[in-house]
């Protein structure tokens, strides 16, 4: 029997295409636009193809904010992962104890960007914050403002303060959906301790770890309000990210072409990485499954 | 190996018990004989994964010790103790291919590649995985997931004792009856002390030299499948035995006789159950014959064929009985009554059987 056919159906997806359309499509063409065109105001734009991109692939300044951009990632992870779930390992399996540790653990997390930004930047200040001082009164050279090293050191351990609660709850949770049998079957094995992580809690983590990774990178791929309340990019440009330096870009030269030129490319390279990630993560999985 | 006494020994899992009842395991001392094939016997939650746990140490008991040989290991981890133990529900290393599983325990204890290999082969070919070994365990059904864990309880051969926590739950039947025969071959060629728990009837009876028959934290009956079922040591056993189970009637034990509600019982000697709270007889089904007139009135509910014989539900002295009568015995009108052979009763005063002084 053949169905009949109603077109009609697909008014019903009119609501959301509208709704899509407002808050996605129509802002991003906008920003297209920009970037295509050249302005001085007043609305008028001349036809500049694609030179803000050649410009923006070709500026050091943009390959510097990349670089930098990249490293800080790279570390934000390859500390947070570890750390999350050594402490997720090392939480309190139930109990009050538990409880508490979860209600510490997401603390971090509740507080507003900003307000983390303007927490450390107190915090790490060498006249009046607790961490600065005492680390001047130690004789140790600490100075975030002006020694890049340090401006670095500072943002890192935010973000690490801020984001491993995230990956050490989300490790948490995969380690509570392991059966006590695994470990008794482990133990009646005599696998040892290390053999049970790498055996029995890694890949039941596995699931968990992946989305977490993939938060975190994306995260801090895009970070901008912590490192700037800080550090305002400097010193220097040596903590300038890509969102740092876009939006001097955008509103402090107001060069809205190159800007949006390099929104663009910023949004493919986070698309493109998270796309890479999730494919090989989903791929591994599937073969380790086949 | 060696043979595992539990002296003494008590359970339970809150942390300050006060009476009887909140203990998992009541106070028992028990041998396992070094090399002998038990089976632990008993319906859900009586305590035989707790008694397993504490033998294998997965568990600390509350009180008392367990001897491996002379040696106490109350206190000594599982790792030390040297045990195999396959769990109800399949546990496999979901990373490892079926082959790195198998070798996993012998790999954890040092032993030779050359050796695993060989173990491994041999281990394989026992549960029949010898063309998946190269396979990650992940994607495998259930039942094979479970041999892979069985495998795994098997492979090391200088265990103290392999225990098997109702292993064959998610096997299917024809496997069932397989792997319990390689369980039973294993045995003669290594001589393990294995120690089977089951709710199984018949898994524990084709399984077993021994039976240990456990109710509500106790062990009640250790015995061959005859002694269980000729002379259940207690009520329990006379009921989870057998099928049906044992017939159990409220008497009253006055010398050589039991008097029902119904009518006398004669017995098989002089029994003694004064100070007895409740007392009762019990006869087998097996046991109980049809008569024209002798013994009990009966009153026939429904005769049921299941195969080589014929199971009658009837009523006598107002409570069930159920008798079984042999293929080609015709059941007619006449067979009114139901007679108790008095070397077949038992007499339990308080759920215990008690025995009689000859008459």
């Amino acid at each position: 029997m053949e169905k009949t056919v109603n077109n009609r159906a697909w008014l019903l997806v009119l609501p959301v295409l509208a709704v899509v359309a407002f808050s996605a499509v129509i802002p991003l063409m906008t920003v297209v636009n920009y970037s295509l065109n050249d302005t001085f105001g007043n609305n008028q734009f001349f036809w500049a193809g694609l030179e803000w991109f050649e410009e923006m692939v070709t500026s050091d300044r943009l390959h510097d904010a990349l670089g930098r951009q990249i490293l800080f990632s790279a570390i934000i992870l390859a500390i947070e992962v570890p750390l999350g779930i050594l402490i997720a390992l090392n939480m309190p399996k139930r109990g009050f104890w538990a409880s508490l540790c979860l209600v510490l653990m997401a603390l971090p997390l509740l507080i507003p960007f900003n307000v983390v930004g303007t927490i450390w930047q107190i915090f790490g200040r060498v006249d009046i914050g607790l961490l600065g001082h005492t680390l001047a009164a130690l004789g140790i050279d600490y100075n975030y403002t002006n020694d890049p090293l340090d401006a670095w050191i500072t943002v890192i351990v935010m973000d690490v303060w801020h984001w491993t609660s995230l990956v050490a709850l989300l490790a948490y949770a995969g380690l509570q959906s392991i059966p006590e049998a695994y470990y008794q079957a482990a133990r009646i094995d005599q696998a040892s301790r290390w053999a049970v992580f790498r055996y029995i809690e890694l890949p039941k983590m596995k699931g968990v770890l992946l989305i977490a990774v993939l938060l975190r990178f994306m995260d801090s791929f895009m970070i901008y309000t912590e490192p700037f309340v800080v550090t305002g990019g400097g010193p220097g440009n040596s903590t300038t990210f890509l969102s740092i330096d876009l939006v001097k870009m955008a509103i402090g030269q107001f060069d809205l072409g190159p800007a949006a030129a390099f929104s663009i490319m910023y949004f493919l390279v986070i698309l493109l990485v998270s796309w890479v990630f999730y494919t090989v993560m989903t791929n591994l999985d599937r073969e380790s499954g086949a | 190996m060696a043979r595992i006494t539990l002296d003494d020994l008590a359970h339970s899992y809150l942390p300050a018990p006060a009476g009887e009842a909140d203990y998992a395991l009541k106070r028992m001392t028990h041998v396992w004989e070094d090399g002998g094939a038990y089976a632990l016997l008993g319906s859900s939650g009586c305590g035989k994964t707790t008694l397993l746990n504490i033998i294998s140490g997965l568990l600390h008991p509350s009180e008392g010790r367990v001897l491996f040989g002379d040696r106490d290991v109350t206190g000594a981890p599982t790792a030390e103790r040297n045990i195999a133990q396959v769990f109800q529900f399949p546990v496999v290393y979901d990373t490892m291919t079926v082959r790195e599983n198998l070798a996993f325990p012998l790999r954890n204890r040092g032993r030779d590649a050359a050796y695993v290999a060989d173990r491994v082969q041999s281990i394989a070919r026992m549960i029949g995985m010898e063309t998946a070994l190269n396979r990650k365990a992940k994607g495998l059904t259930a039942d094979a997931k479970q041999k892979i864990s069985l495998g795994r309880g098997m492979v090391r051969e200088d265990v103290n004792a392999i225990l098997f926590d109702e292993p064959l739950t998610v096997i299917d039947p024809h496997m069932k009856w397989e792997l319990r025969t390689q369980l039973k071959t294993l045995h003669r060629q290594f001589g393990h002390t294995m120690i089977y728990v089951t709710h199984d009837q018949t898994e524990a009876l084709t399984f077993a030299d021994k039976v240990v028959v456990m109710y509500d934290g106790r062990v009640v009956q250790t015995g061959t499948p005859e002694d269980l079922f000729e002379r259940p040591a207690h009520t329990f056993v006379g009921y989870f035995i057998g099928s049906p189970g044992m017939n159990l009637f409220d008497a009253r034990i006055e010398g050589d006789r039991a008097r029902l509600p119904g009518g006398e019982v004669e017995l098989a000697g002089h029994y003694d159950a004064a100070g007895a709270g409740r007392t009762r007889i019990g006869i087998r089904p097996e046991y109980a014959v049809l008569t024209a007139g002798q013994g009990l009135p009966v009153t026939i509910r429904r005769v049921e064929d299941v195969g080589r014989h014929r199971l009658v539900r009837a009523e006598t002295a107002g409570q069930p009985v159920d008798i079984v009568v042999p293929e080609g015995m015709p059941i007619g009108a006449e067979l009114t009554h139901v007679a108790f052979p008095p070397d077949r009763i038992s007499v339990y005063a308080d759920d215990w059987r008690i025995e009689g002084r000859a008459a």
